[in-house]
């Protein structure tokens, strides 16, 4: 008669188990991912082998979407928000745009700018809600006579003088070279010769010269 | 839990009966919450390698040096790779033959072999010049980047494309040709 006692008492140890691994995988998971930050443009990125991280400090990302429309958006920090209305203040200032210090401080709110320099204004009255890629045009870059990313790039340079920049682009797959060239031309311009582009990362396919490398490097640590 | 299985059809009615019950919810509550646990993992693996992006990092050259700094490639280790429209890829060693007999198209599964082959005969002196033509798109370019870091490819360039080049590309992608460029 004891023994069936026993067993019983067995199954319901189980249970708490199985609960608490349960709820530490969810606590994990919780904790693990990060709210996705405000994604307005959707982008599929290309893959590469690429396997170090991107940053989220001091980074300004320049996106470009599947319509070839670029958008610009600064990295959502305390600090690089001061630097974000230093770079408006500094194209209000140089292209005459009239913005009034309330409109700058929207746009610093606002997740990424997305219109022609002389639009900037009208992007300023939208509500947050309101920016996607489907409602603004991009910054024009489709031609290199109108290249508005050499004057926000300056901009960026200016507000970011003697701190750390990281410029990141990201593209989407089927985005068509010739905006990919005139952003770089941009770059070029305002001397940042340096920039990082965002892909999924892959697997490095077995035998090649990189997968050799890697197993070499392995090796030596160990 | 094997014992669970020996339900004897005794002569007692009452007693095996209750525990019978007993034990047969027990073992019934067990298997949504593994379910629940293999759920959350796979849920939990999916969201996280998504989550992660990874940047390639591309120094660009400065336009400003003067020519005479530059350095010259050697044509016997140049490798030239053009990128035309719908995931098309041209490639041609050296200089560019008056006649393009040496023009070759290929796709991305194959350059691969063509980059080892001409990494191997060219050894030190391998310089890889990647022209894309204005329908390539900007995966064609992050994919031929992420090809140089597979293959080991330490000099590469982007250059523009020439008018020749692009004319070539067209005339295979069976494109009406314009001469005015």
């Amino acid at each position: 008669m004891s023994r069936p006692k026993i067993a019983r008492k067995s199954t319901i140890v189980d249970m708490t188990a199985m609960c608490d691994v349960a709820f530490l995988i969810l606590s994990f998971f919780i904790l693990t991912t990060k709210p996705k930050p405000s994604e307005a443009v959707p982008i599929q990125t290309p893959k590469s082998v690429a396997n170090k991280t991107v940053p989220d400090k001091n980074a300004i990302m320049i996106s470009l979407n599947n319509e070839g429309h670029v958008y610009l958006s600064v990295s959502d920090d305390a600090e690089d928000r001061d630097k974000k209305k230093g770079m408006l203040e500094d194209i209000n200032k140089s292209n005459n745009l009239g913005l009034t210090p309330d409109e700058i401080a929207a746009l610093v709110k606002q997740p990424f700018i997305g219109t022609p320099l002389a639009q900037l204004k009208q992007q300023a009255h939208l509500q947050i809600s309101q920016i996607s890629s489907k409602n603004l045009p991009g910054i024009p870059a489709q031609d290199t006579t109108n290249n508005q990313m050499i004057e926000w790039i300056r901009a960026a340079a200016a507000a970011y003088e003697g701190s750390h920049l990281d410029l990141i682009l990201k593209g989407d797959n089927v985005a068509k070279y010739p905006v990919f060239k005139n952003i770089l031309t941009a770059f070029k311009k305002n001397e940042q010769f340096k920039f990082q582009m965002v892909t999924n990362q892959a697997n490095v396919p077995q035998g090649t010269d990189l997968y050799k490398q890697n197993i070499n490097s392995k090796a030596a640590a160990l | 839990m094997a014992e669970m299985d020996t339900s004897g059809g005794g002569g007692h009615k009452k007693g095996p009966g209750v525990k019978k019950a007993k034990k047969l919810s027990t073992r019934v509550d067990l298997t949504p919450m593994v379910d629940l646990g293999f759920l959350l993992i796979t849920f939990f693996v999916f969201t996280t390698t998504i989550s992660q992006p990874t940047a390639m990092h591309l120094g660009l050259p400065d336009d400003k040096v003067k020519p005479e700094d530059q350095n010259k490639i050697k044509q016997s280790g140049a490798l030239t790779i053009l990128l035309g429209k719908d995931n098309n890829v041209f490639y041609y060693e050296g200089e560019l033959l008056p006649d393009g007999s040496n023009f070759k198209a290929t796709n991305f599964k194959n350059i691969r072999d063509e980059i080892i082959r001409k990494k191997q005969q060219a050894d030190t002196n391998l310089v890889v010049v990647i022209k894309p033509n204005d329908e390539s798109t900007y995966k064609n370019f992050i994919d031929i980047l992420d090809e140089m870091s597979i293959n080991v490819v330490k000099r590469y360039a982007v250059v523009d494309i020439s008018p020749v080049e692009d004319r070539y590309i067209r005339q295979t992608q069976g494109e009406p040709v314009e001469e005015t460029k």
